[in-house]
């Protein structure tokens, strides 16, 4: 696993999972449609993302299926990476 | 026209799909006033029951008090039907000064504003109060209405993981960078039950240099030694900021709501809150109501008193009987199912033994926990818990639920 997904599995885990869960989480979990982050709570890894690696996602691009596996994530975070 | 076959189309579907998901709501028709016993209709078109309800958030048995309805009686001859008004245009009437005033005597704050309900007095205090140099810190199961408010407000959100101070504390530094840091959380938190950390809250707020806005609408009137609400029952009075709450539940269970506090915070709300300016003023008829209630629960403890003592024996029927519960001390006592299907079934087989509770699932709660939440009210007797007790167990009996936990559940019905 690479670095990025690594640390966006991280950050997930110690954000939104409480220390009883028990749900294995891999970077193909759903996390929204799964319901282990809602998109009330959503706002703080967008902001850990932007902030983790210096980019902008615009609002529009912050969609509950972008956010919805480290995956798509990853692939979100690079895009505007690139751009 | 614009309402076309293609619109027409695309809402059925739609529709069909909640129904599809399970997720359909159905309103049950009353044919009583609300009480610990009523009469329902449902299926609509179905004979008319009378059940025992155990859902209401009827918590001190106020809503068809006597005395209640006649301050009612009393609020419409005085003071008439309605306003046809805003409250800052012609719409504030003495009694409306006078309900804000004996709101925040009893709530222990300095000020408070009525709204249209609690969902309006959360809709518009966040927007009124804070700017984008602001940080929303949200406990992550606040109510929906709390939820709103924030997406209405321009200052950055954030959240905590439910009743987690040491995740708080984290939020807390991280935002040390902010003009503004608000502290946002239920009293009691709806759908678990559980009461907040409000002293040690109070205590991160006073370390971290933020305010607190506490939502007590399943907590005014009957959590804390004399029924003040959370802040009471953690010794924190007069040390949160905002208080958001409901008439709408124990207070007469009619409608209204108010958020009360900081008396500047208090008074920015009445200039600035949108649902306070652009929406009408509470109807007399409901301020006499609420005055009169204030009244009732100053003079005596009494009815909280009852409502504590029905919730312990409630607890203890269930637990010994072999039910899972969730850990709790308000009125609010989920019976964990686990499985939405399992609950939704149960809610079923209750009704037809006379028993009216609802069964809850995802999305309103996590998936994998669904449950029955039960509500006691100060309106049961005894005979009442001891009839619904007995059905709950004929049910489970049914469902080979008894003495079960989680895992166990789990196994059997699945998630």
């Amino acid at each position: 696993m690479d670095d990025m997904k690594k640390m966006v599995l991280d950050y997930v885990k110690r954000e939104y999972l409480e220390e009883d869960d028990d749900r294995e989480v891999t970077e193909t979990t759903k996390l929204i449609s799964g319901g282990i982050v809602d998109s009330f709570s959503m706002v703080s890894l967008k902001r850990f993302l932007e902030k983790k690696y210096g980019i902008r996602i615009p609002d529009a691009d912050a969609t509950p299926e972008a956010f919805d596996t480290v995956n798509t994530i990853v692939d979100l975070v690079n895009r505007f990476k690139k751009s | 026209m614009a309402y076309g076959d293609s619109a027409r189309s695309i809402y059925q579907t739609e529709i069909k799909g909640i129904r599809d998901a399970g997720i359909f709501k159905q309103e049950r028709y009353i044919h009583a006033p609300q009480g610990a016993e009523i009469v329902v209709e449902f299926p609509p078109g179905s004979p008319v029951k009378k059940v025992i309800n155990m859902c209401a958030n009827n918590y001190l048995g106020l809503s068809s008090h006597p005395e209640v309805i006649k301050a009612a009686h009393e609020g419409l001859d005085c003071r008439g039907y309605g306003m046809s008004s805003v409250r800052f245009i012609c719409g504030t009437q003495d009694i409306h000064r006078q309900l804000e005033n004996k709101l925040t005597e009893f709530l222990g704050t300095e000020d408070t504003l009525l709204f249209p309900s609690c969902m309006d007095a959360n809709a518009g205090v966040f927007e009124a109060i804070l700017s984008d140099k602001d940080v929303m810190i949200a406990d992550r199961l606040v109510h929906a209405s709390i939820v709103d408010g924030m997406r209405l407000c321009k200052a950055m959100q954030d959240t905590f993981k439910h009743s987690d101070m040491g995740h708080l504390e984290e939020k807390l530094q991280e935002h040390q960078d902010k003009r503004f840091r608000m502290i946002i959380t239920d009293g009691v938190f709806s759908m678990d039950g559980d009461i907040v950390k409000l002293d040690q809250i109070v205590a991160l707020a006073e370390k971290y240099d933020a305010m607190v806005c506490v939502d007590d609408s399943h907590a005014s009137g009957f959590i804390g030694k004399t029924g003040r609400g959370s802040h009471e029952h953690c010794g924190v009075v007069g040390k949160i900021d905002i208080i958001t709450t409901t008439l709408g539940k124990a207070l007469g269970g009619a409608s209204g709501g108010c958020m009360s506090g900081r008396r500047e915070l208090v008074e920015l709300c009445r200039q600035k809150a949108r649902p306070y300016l652009f929406s009408n003023t509470v109807a007399p008829v409901i301020v006499y109501g609420a005055i009169k209630v204030l009244d009732l629960i100053s003079q005596t403890t009494e009815r909280r008193d009852k409502l504590e003592w029905n919730t312990k024996y409630w607890r203890k029927l269930l637990t010994e009987a072999g039910f899972d519960l969730k850990e709790g001390d308000s009125p609010i006592v989920p019976v964990m199912l686990y499985n939405a299907k399992l609950a939704q079934d149960v809610a079923r087989d209750l009704y037809d033994e006379g028993i009216y509770a609802v069964g809850f699932f995802f999305p309103v709660v996590p998936k994998g926990a669904a449950r029955i939440r039960t509500q006691l009210s100060a309106a049961h007797e005894k005979a009442h818990l001891d009839a619904a007790g007995a059905a709950f167990v004929k049910v489970s009996k049914k469902y080979k639920i008894l003495g079960k936990g989680k895992k166990e559940i789990i196994e059997m019905y699945g998630m």
